[in-house]
């Protein structure tokens, strides 16, 4: 088969998502970092649209969007399923991956905003979690998948691995573990699983970037 | 496949419109229950209570959200009649992502269009361009035999999910008094769209020109009175 190339970048969740996937499903990669403020020529070529990380390249062949490459990979290389096989069932995963998709850039904005913006932001977020916390599918089960991790689980822990560093960064609670005891089990349960707990970016490392994108970002802006 | 199939929609929604395209393509019997969006029934809050919106798939009492979940749905569960998604996976990736592009990139300008005036209307209308300049240059990438998905006479998802959004612009043209898609500018975006609305599918399945633009006239001056407020 062709070879895979994923260019990604430590501190983006899209990116530890696809690799997640990978490492999950065994699929042999090799990992290119991209340095975010100088996108190498291949990344520009390989994504015009977005110009964005994560990218996955296999053979010379481009994929992107983190969830589109997951649901490529589980087509291509069908071991180690990341997805039920009952259409109904998988249509109830992909609802919420969906949901994930549309409501956890919130979290992000809690980030990198003040004031009202952050407020809306902060309701948003929580509200998303309130919803997981109740709906979300296998409650009571390890994971959303069962006892297996799934794309759900996957999409999320590109959220849940990166809410505790935002929190230190903006001073603003958003997960909290007392009114989302399902979560944070999950949480615990995913951070600890083999491959998740292997790949995840340096806790330290991630709240001194974050808190110093941050810095940058609200002393040259105009938010009020 | 048999069973009951109810899809809960509203006439105007491209999303709920995809859902329909989807089942006709297919050539699957369903019911179709109109929402009324300011009142909702107690069946799709019940159905689709983390979104409480419009479509929703109920398949034998089973209840599906997310049009384009629902056609993926549709596409793994009914097996027969026309594939709604290539079989190759390369393919696949490739119009997953430019309906997601459509759906969360394109969509958004383009109601902003409708509900602007002045300054906010300018922004709204030069991000919709550039979201329009990356679907041209899309399709020249992605689809450089000519107009993506159409295979035969029948709709792919691709199809079905850029017809109600882009099919619209006539109406967005007429309620603006001024041109949204220019042919010169995006000509395979408008030789793509125009093959969509020709088709016989679509003919038979898009909401009627003149109730749309009534709506979408209705829709302006509610934005506009509330802007103003």
């Amino acid at each position: 088969m062709d070879g895979v190339k994923l260019h990604g970048f430590w501190l983006s969740p899209f990116s530890h998502r696809v690799v997640w996937a990978l490492k999950l499903k065994g699929i042999p990669f090799d990992y290119i970092e991209e340095d975010l403020p100088n996108k190498s020529a291949l990344l520009l070529q390989y994504n015009p649209v977005h110009k964005k990380i994560p990218v996955l390249v296999h053979g010379s062949r481009p994929v992107c969007e983190s969830m589109v490459i997951i649901e490529y990979l589980e087509e291509t290389w069908p071991q180690c399923p990341l997805l039920p096989t009952d259409p109904h069932e998988r249509a109830v995963v992909r609802f919420w991956v969906k949901f994930i998709e549309e409501k956890s850039p919130n979290v992000w904005i809690v980030y990198r905003s003040v004031g009202e913006e952050q407020e809306k932001a902060m309701r948003e977020s929580v509200e998303m979690l309130s919803n997981l916390e109740e709906h979300g599918p296998n409650k009571g089960k390890k994971f959303f998948g069962g006892d297996g991790i799934n794309i759900m689980d996957i999409a999320f822990g590109g959220v849940a691995c990166w809410i505790g560093a935002i929190e230190e960064v903006s001073g603003r609670q958003i997960f909290d573990a007392a009114k989302f005891p399902r979560l944070n089990a999950w949480k615990a349960n995913f951070k600890s699983s083999p491959v998740i707990a292997e790949n995840l970016p340096d806790r330290e490392k991630l709240r001194e970037h974050l808190a110093r994108l941050r810095e940058k970002r609200l002393s040259s802006s105009t938010h009020k | 496949m048999a069973g009951s199939v109810v899809l809960h929609g509203m006439w105007a929604s491209p999303y709920s419109k995809g859902v329909e395209l989807a089942l006709k393509v297919k050539g699957i019997e369903y019911e179709f229950v109109e929402e009324d969006l300011t009142n909702k029934s107690e069946a799709l809050m019940r159905y689709n209570p983390v979104h409480k919106k419009v479509p929703v798939l109920v398949h034998n009492g089973k209840p599906i959200a997310e049009s384009l979940v629902i056609i993926e749905y549709i596409d793994e569960t009914w097996k027969e009649g026309p594939r709604l998604l290539p079989q190759d996976p390369y393919e696949r990736a490739k119009v997953r992502f430019w309906t997601g592009f459509l759906q969360q990139q394109l969509f958004g300008p383009m109601l902003s269009v409708l509900k602007t005036d002045g300054e906010a209307q300018e922004r709204a209308v030069k991000e919709a361009q550039e979201k329009l300049k990356v679907l041209e240059e899309g399709i020249k990438g992605s689809y450089p035999g000519g107009p993506p998905s159409i295979n035969g006479d029948n709709m792919g998802l691709l199809d079905i999910v850029g017809c109600p959004i882009l099919g619209a612009h006539k109406v967005l043209e007429e309620v603006l008094g001024k041109k949204f898609l220019d042919q010169e500018k995006y000509p395979r975006v408008t030789s793509w769209v125009k093959a969509l609305t020709e088709l016989p599918l679509a003919k038979e399945a898009m909401p009627p020109h003149e109730k749309l633009v009534g709506l979408f006239q209705f829709i302006r001056s509610r934005a506009l009175e509330s802007a103003a407020a």
